[in-house]
């Protein structure tokens, strides 16, 4: 048996999903349409920068936990956060476009009309937001650079001090990224609507960045252990582990979405209604019934099952299909504080636009390394129930 | 001999298998066995192992020689050892789910006929079937009834409390719950033939193989 987990050649991949992503990006221009491109934009970053935000969470609980699932999937969950610097650039238009996204309070004329608003303005204010978008970047950026470093160490040094290392940083580093995902979601998408609030917003935005994270990252490992090198190593039961982690994610996802509606469903106030009450009517209100049930309960039933989550075909269509419904879900939670200036299809096009450039940049920093961090001491181990799983 | 073992000492999963004949009793389990030596009626051969990977091993060699009344010791779960002595399907998923479904249905239900049916309130101008007041709650009887369901459908499925059980008998069987892994071959196996299971368990790094009595 060989020792070698080299990465297989990507650069065919690559250099589509790079074309996909620049012709579609570039063909959100062509209406010429500043707030929709703006909009679209900020969807289609948001969702494939949480998949990188939502992978240092991942990668900070497998090195406070260790097991097998976490070993076998941890070089994809670097991959994804080392997309992080690419998307920290990306984030510029954003601050270019804020006028446009964030007129609300940008616009002291506009802001001054409502008296909440005006109040507001002490945090809401451009200056003060990008100075915590730097921030916010500054500890992702520190927390992708050290825990990357220190694992490629690791596979050259088979020193354990390293491991030691990381899983010292994942504890605070699990509290600061908590911290930094919730102002965040505050900072870029509740301002959007900047009279409404609600506290358990940052929450559902942690959850939903490691949905996607671990959605994507189950589904990159079925494609990966196909073909050797993976298949030597992962086994259903790394699938099986990594199953009863998303049906988990599924159900935190959910509690914290329904807990939201729940509670201002409950107080029936006029200021925190609104956010529902344009998020209802027509098509929307149809959006909302899909995401219950291909979001939650399809999920969520078939997740259930034993055979379902040991099989990693039938675990990758699940993957898939929580992909696409975060997808609808970011949608329906930023598009309409747009209100009728919106074009979901381009908001779709800005999702796969963005789809391509990230796992561009994703594929090719995955090429990069061993698919298996071969001096980490849990590697006999893993390699042990492999071989016990004999399949 | 070593009853007095306090805590169960068998493998997490005991319904895996744990099938109504291997209770059978001393009578039906001695007709069976003309080549046993021993006068008191024999449960079974059983064989002890120093390591998790040496019981799964020596569990399929013997699933492969064709045996199926086989059951693995341990003191944690090993989830190679149910596929390994051919445990594949449990109905105690089902039970779990029936039973959270149930739970869900009665939750539901109880708040429907409360606030609906038996003494309507106005609460804030909201309907009376305000259902998603009532999810928390249905959730809760969800998982109340799901987790009665796993406890007691494992007890019945298990045949448990049972005070007595032949494996007991084995020498060094406490060790089963603290560093030892036993896998025991049970006389009842239509192709139980003591010498052979007794030469078989051997030849697989067992550190040693013993005759169980019931």
């Amino acid at each position: 048996m060989s020792t070698s987990f080299n990465p297989p050649n990507l650069t065919q991949f690559m250099r589509r999903a790079l074309i996909v992503g620049v012709v579609l990006i570039l063909a959100m221009l062509v209406p010429w349409d500043h707030d929709r491109f703006f909009a679209a934009y900020l969807i289609g970053w948001t969702f494939w920068t949480g998949i990188a935000i939502g992978s240092i969470a991942l990668l900070m609980l497998q090195h406070l936990t260790g097991g097998g699932w976490g070993f076998v999937i941890r070089r994809i969950l670097e991959a994804s956060t080392r997309t992080l610097p690419a998307m920290a650039v990306l984030f510029i238009p954003i601050l270019l476009g804020a006028h446009s996204l964030y007129h609300h309070w940008m616009d002291k004329d506009e802001a001054a009309k409502h008296e909440v608003v005006k109040f507001k303005l002490k945090y809401l204010n451009f200056p003060f937001f990008t100075v915590r978008a730097v921030i916010y970047f500054a500890v992702w950026l520190l927390l992708t650079y050290f825990l990357n470093r220190w694992s490629l160490l690791q596979d050259r040094t088979a020193d354990n001090r390293y491991t030691k290392n990381m899983r010292t940083l994942s504890g605070p580093g699990m509290v600061a990224l908590i911290f930094t995902v919730t102002f965040a979601s505050v900072d870029w998408y509740m301002s959007l609507e900047p009279e409404w609030f609600s506290t358990i917003y940052g929450f559902l935005f942690v959850a939903s960045w490691s949905l996607s994270a671990l959605a994507f990252t189950i589904a990159a490992l079925a494609v990966l252990s196909k073909d050797e090198p993976m298949k030597r190593i992962v086994a259903p039961l790394h699938f099986h582990d990594l199953g009863k982690l998303l049906l988990a994610l599924v159900m935190l996802w959910a509690y914290f979405a329904f807990s939201q509606y729940l509670i201002i469903w409950s107080g029936n106030l006029p200021e925190e209604i609104v956010w529902y009450l344009k998020r209802i009517p027509g098509l929307w209100g149809a959006t909302v019934i899909a995401i219950g049930l291909l979001h939650f309960a399809a999920p969520f039933l078939f997740l259930l099952s034993r055979s379902v989550k040991r099989n990693p075909r039938t675990l990758m269509m699940i993957a898939v299909l929580i992909i696409v419904m975060r997808m609808v879900d970011l949608i329906w939670m930023i598009a309409p504080a747009f209100g009728k200036s919106n074009w979901v299809w381009l908001d779709a096009i800005a999702l796969v636009g963005f789809g391509g450039l990230w796992l561009a940049v994703f594929a090719w920093q995955l090429g990069k390394r061993s698919l298996i961090p071969i001096n980490d001491p849990q590697y006999e181990s893993v390699l042990e129930q492999q071989h016990m799983g004999g399949h | 001999m070593a009853q007095d073992d306090p805590e169960n000492p068998t493998h997490g999963r005991r319904d895996e298998v744990e099938r109504p004949s291997s209770l059978s009793g001393p009578i039906s389990s001695s007709a069976h066995h003309p080549h046993r030596r021993h006068a008191p009626p024999l449960y079974g051969v059983i064989a002890e192992f120093e390591t998790p990977g040496d019981l799964v091993h020596a569990a399929r060699k013997v699933y492969e020689q064709g045996y199926r009344r086989i059951n693995g010791y341990s003191p944690y779960p090993i989830e190679e050892l149910s596929e390994a002595i051919g445990f594949t399907h449990t109905s105690l998923p089902l039970i779990v789910f029936i039973g959270g479904v149930l739970g869900g249905i009665a939750g539901f239900g109880m708040q429907y006929y409360m606030e609906v049916i038996d003494y309507p309130l106005n609460v804030g101008g909201k309907p009376y079937n305000s259902w998603p007041a009532f999810i928390p709650i249905t959730f809760e009887c969800i998982v109340l009834a799901a987790a009665f369901s796993a406890v007691l459908g494992m007890l019945i499925l298990n045949k448990l409390p049972q005070p007595y059980h032949p494996v007991f008998n084995t020498p060094n069987f406490a060790l089963a719950t603290r560093d030892r892994f036993f896998l025991a071959v049970e006389a009842n196996d239509p192709k139980f033939e003591h010498d052979k299971v007794f030469a078989l368990l051997q030849s697989l790094n067992a550190t040693e193989v013993s005759d169980v009595e019931v």
